[in-house]
């Protein structure tokens, strides 16, 4: 299974988009994506140049100033967050994405509150691939650990049977082994038919589960491709290292991952 | 003794349950509303209305007091006032929350509503005490030597009844599961899909009739009067503060620790410092345990 | 003649006022320049002018305190010591925590000094009051009118000096502070700064010069009782410094003799022209609008008439712009 990048089978298509927090003080400046159906795209960049701003956005988080945001053919640009979960959109934040005070399974049961009569099925299959959550399905949230949480974020999201999952670095946090084991589940939800869309830091382990990449820098789309050649085209190197140096990507995240363990986050 | 036990049983039910009504809006509106004791009287006056157009006296059940009438005037009251409340809520609190304004300047203008909603009733309803009926009920004896009025009795059931009842709806349906993830993050919430405007009025909608339920069964075993709520605002903060903001069950405790203190205040002959004592109990619990006796801290 | 009785008014009318400035200066330096929400105004300025009136008041035969006849200004700084005391005890239990429990608990401890004030007769003589109390410089002439503006003086030079201090120290590094706390709590505490304390200064100083207000008012009045604190006086206050634009002192004060002015014309109207079977109603009917107007201004011009002159930060300008 190795879907291809077909323009005429877009799931998502943003085009030129401007939006920021504050009024007047837009943090994208023009920013253009589009997801394939059956696609795992992963958006990077250095900290700053507004890739969780664009997720918010497309989410409904934040208001649009410019340009339009479609999914499956649908103009979805300004409608509000929680309608989103109805035209078949899956958000995953990257902080505060569980209910910590509520038991696992009724986080589960949250994600499926428009989905009803399919939910038990849903969150069988759900069980199946991620065993964990059956097993402390009754345990509140907040106590589980950060892995084990980010199943429980990624979980509640797929309860709404959505076509295309976004995720705002879903490896945050986490040990590389750990990152490792997520990125694993999360080809296997790919291959169940749920087309991907993830904001990473780790731009190495992104990109290898990846068919896409967009490189993000001050709130635009500066290049796109292929995961592979994104690994190894000396512009992505420079966007991130701010002009210098004809290091490729490579490099690069090398030298990135290796300060990420020491302060992760903070490798501004 | 156990006579100001019973008093203070009897006392902590109403507590409880306007507290849990401020717990909600608490909760879900992230404000302490300085406004909730109006609403429990403005609840209360609604239900007079309604009893004194049915008839007060009529269709009386067994050896309680309170008939049909005033059962009937507890909901009749709650939409009523739910539709004042939810028109106060379209007219001032979303337009602050829409221009994102301080937590305070909500707790300002539920404290400006409130002096607003005593003295509309003033206005409207004149400043003298109203009474729900004339009617002296004979007191039972429950226990030797402790005498209940059977309303009383029914009233401490109905209040049992509502905070169950609450309890199943957060716990066992999907709106209380909602309501509860809105409460935690508000964001997140939304992202799943649930409707924050809806909650919003939900969260009005079950305050208020906690409040006005409070505001009927007090006016009808007191009275009813512009001030009854607005006396009612620190036991009922008092109880929220101490059985930890934001968790349900500590607040009925709360209620039940405020309405004993409150009785054993009239026990000890300091009948007329009853307010003064919940805020006493607040400010120790506030200098020994500010997440309160069933909240974690934060 | 009529000349004699307007400029008698006059004097009366600014005296009043004074004390509402003056309580609106103390809100100001709390709610306006540090954030705090004080929702017992009424009760500070109660426990200042019940500590006044204690302390420079005649002998009662019915209470256990009374009769030291001590001079009428330590009966004013005893207002200004006790109503520290008491607001120190409240912003220490409640300043570290969350915002509403300040609210809440002074609140609450209005509540209190009200059932105290109505309760405690061997203290405060119950709903009866204290009466009798000495104004000040009141045997230097004959004529209650030269007394009168014997007695504005006093109140504009008390007002001056207070104006005077707090424009001083809030311009000082620590008025620097405040407002650096107000705008982003979080900047200020990784700056080193001891928020805590920084809010706790500010709340004392705000209901001490509340409770000096009090004493002020008590002494001129020389008639107390529990009726003149109610929480309307409260809500008096912040329309005071919310017209007056909060975080600006002199703001506080024109708001104040504004609001007090349109009060006292509302009052005359209502006499003149409600018939005396609808007074109570009309009474009501008026603080029914006062309600309706604070509630106007947080949702239209919440910046007040006169905002504040300068901005601290560019995070405060964006927020102002946020708010149009």
């Amino acid at each position: 299974m190795t879907p291809v990048n077909n323009p005429n089978n877009k799931i998502l298509d943003v085009q030129n988009l401007v939006a920021g927090y504050i009024p007047n003080l837009n943090i994208l400046h023009g920013c253009s994506i589009h997801v394939c159906v059956g696609e795992i795209v992963t958006i990077l960049g250095p900290n700053g140049a507004g890739k969780s701003t664009l997720v918010k956005a497309i989410a409904g988080l934040l208001s649009v100033v410019e340009g339009s945001i479609e999914l499956q053919g649908k103009d979805i640009t300004g409608m509000e967050t929680h309608k989103l979960v109805r035209e078949g959109l899956g958000y995953v934040p990257q902080t505060e994405n569980v209910f910590a005070k509520l038991s696992v399974a009724e986080n589960l049961e949250l994600g499926a509150i428009h989905h009803r009569s399919s939910m038990a099925e849903t969150r069988e299959k759900l069980y199946d691939l991620f065993p964990d959550l059956a097993r402390f399905r009754n345990l509140a949230a907040g106590k589980l650990s950060g892995g084990q949480r980010q199943m429980v974020a990624v979980g509640r999201a797929l309860m709404a049977s959505p076509s295309l999952l976004m995720l705002d670095e879903p490896s945050a946090g986490l040990s590389p082994k750990l990152t490792q084991v997520v990125f694993q589940q999360l080809l296997k939800i790919r291959d169940s038919g749920v087309t991907i869309l993830m904001v990473e830091q780790n731009a190495r382990a992104g990109l290898e589960i990846s068919d896409r990449g967009y490189v993000l820098a001050e709130g635009v789309d500066r290049v796109n491709g292929e995961a592979q050649s994104l690994l190894h085209n000396p512009e992505v190197g420079e966007l991130y290292m701010g002009g210098h140096g004809k290091s490729t990507m490579e490099n690069v995240v090398t030298a990135s991952a290796t300060s990420e363990n020491s302060t992760p986050g903070d490798s501004a | 003794m156990m006579q100001f036990v019973a008093d203070g049983i009897l006392n902590a039910s109403l507590i409880a349950l306007g507290a849990l009504g401020l717990s909600m809006t608490y909760n879900v509106l992230r404000f302490a509303n300085f406004a909730q004791g109006e609403v429990l009287a403005i609840g209360a006056y609604f239900a007079l209305g309604a009893v004194t157009v049915i008839g007060a006296g009529v269709g009386v059940m067994g050896p309680v007091k309170f008939g049909w009438p005033l059962l009937v005037s507890i909901p009749l009251a709650i939409v009523c006032t739910s539709i004042v409340v939810l028109m106060v809520d379209y007219l001032v609190f979303r337009p602050l929350r829409n221009s994102n304004a301080s937590r305070i300047t909500l707790i300002m203008a539920a404290f400006g509503l409130s002096l607003m909603g005593r003295n509309l009733i003033h206005l409207f309803a004149g400043g003298d005490p109203k009474y729900f009926s004339f009617y002296i009920p004979k007191a039972i004896e429950i226990m030797p030597g402790v005498k209940m009025v059977p309303d009383d009795l029914a009233i401490i059931g109905l209040c049992v009844f509502a905070v169950v009842s609450l309890h199943m709806f957060l716990t066992k349906t999907n709106m209380g599961r909602m309501m509860r993830a809105v409460s935690e993050n508000p964001t997140l919430a939304r992202i799943n899909g649930i409707d924050l405007k809806m909650i919003i009025r939900m969260t009005w909608i079950i305050g208020t009739a906690l409040a006005v339920t409070a505001g009927t069964l007090q006016g009808h075993i007191f009275q009813a009067k512009a001030e009854m709520g607005f006396d009612m605002l620190l036991p009922m903060f008092a109880a929220l503060i101490l059985g930890g903001v934001g968790n349900l069950y500590g607040t009925v405790l709360g209620a039940l620790v405020i309405g004993l203190a409150e009785s054993f205040a009239v026990y000890f002959d300091l009948s007329a410092y009853r307010a003064a004592v919940s805020f006493m109990i607040m400010l120790l619990v506030l200098l020994v345990r500010p997440q309160g006796l069933l909240g974690e801290r934060e | 003649m009529e000349l004699l009785g307007v400029v008698s008014f006059l004097v009366f009318f600014l005296i009043q006022s004074s004390f509402f400035s003056l309580t609106s200066i103390g809100l100001n330096i709390q709610w306006g320049f540090t954030g705090l929400f004080n929702v017992g105004i009424a009760g500070f300025f109660a426990v200042g002018a019940y500590t006044s009136a204690i302390m420079t008041g005649p002998h009662y035969d019915d209470t256990l305190f009374g009769g030291y006849d001590l001079p009428v200004p330590v009966g004013w700084l005893g207002a200004i010591v006790v109503t520290a005391f008491v607001a120190a005890i409240i912003g220490y239990i409640t300043l570290r925590l969350r915002e509403d429990f300040l609210a809440i608990s002074t609140f609450g401890i209005a509540v209190s000094i009200q059932l105290i004030a109505n309760n405690m007769d061997q203290l405060t003589r119950g709903p009866e009051g204290l009466y009798s109390l000495p104004k000040p410089l009141e045997d230097l002439s004959a004529s209650p009118l030269v007394d009168n503006i014997l007695y504005l003086g006093v109140c504009i030079g008390v007002i001056g000096l207070v104006y005077w201090g707090f424009e001083r120290i809030l311009r000082s590094p620590w008025g620097r502070v405040l407002r650096a706390i107000r705008e982003d709590e979080h900047a200020a505490m990784a700056m080193g700064k001891n928020v805590f304390a920084f809010r706790l200064q500010s709340f004392i100083l705000g209901s001490a010069t509340m409770g000096l207000a009090g004493a002020l008012y008590a002494n001129f009045i020389g008639f107390i009782s529990p009726t003149d604190f109610l929480p309307i006086f409260t809500i008096q206050i912040f329309v005071m410094v919310i017209v007056g634009g909060s975080g600006n002192n002199l703001g506080a004060i024109v708001g104040s003799v504004v609001m007090w002015g349109v009060w006292s014309a509302s009052d005359s109207l209502i006499a003149a022209v409600v018939s005396p079977d609808f007074q109570t109603q009309a009474a009501a009917a008026r603080i029914v609008l006062i309600g309706l107007i604070l509630v106007l201004m947080l949702l239209y011009r919440p910046q007040g008439l006169l905002p504040e002159k300068h901005i601290v930060s560019a995070a405060g300008r964006m927020k102002l712009k946020g708010e149009d």
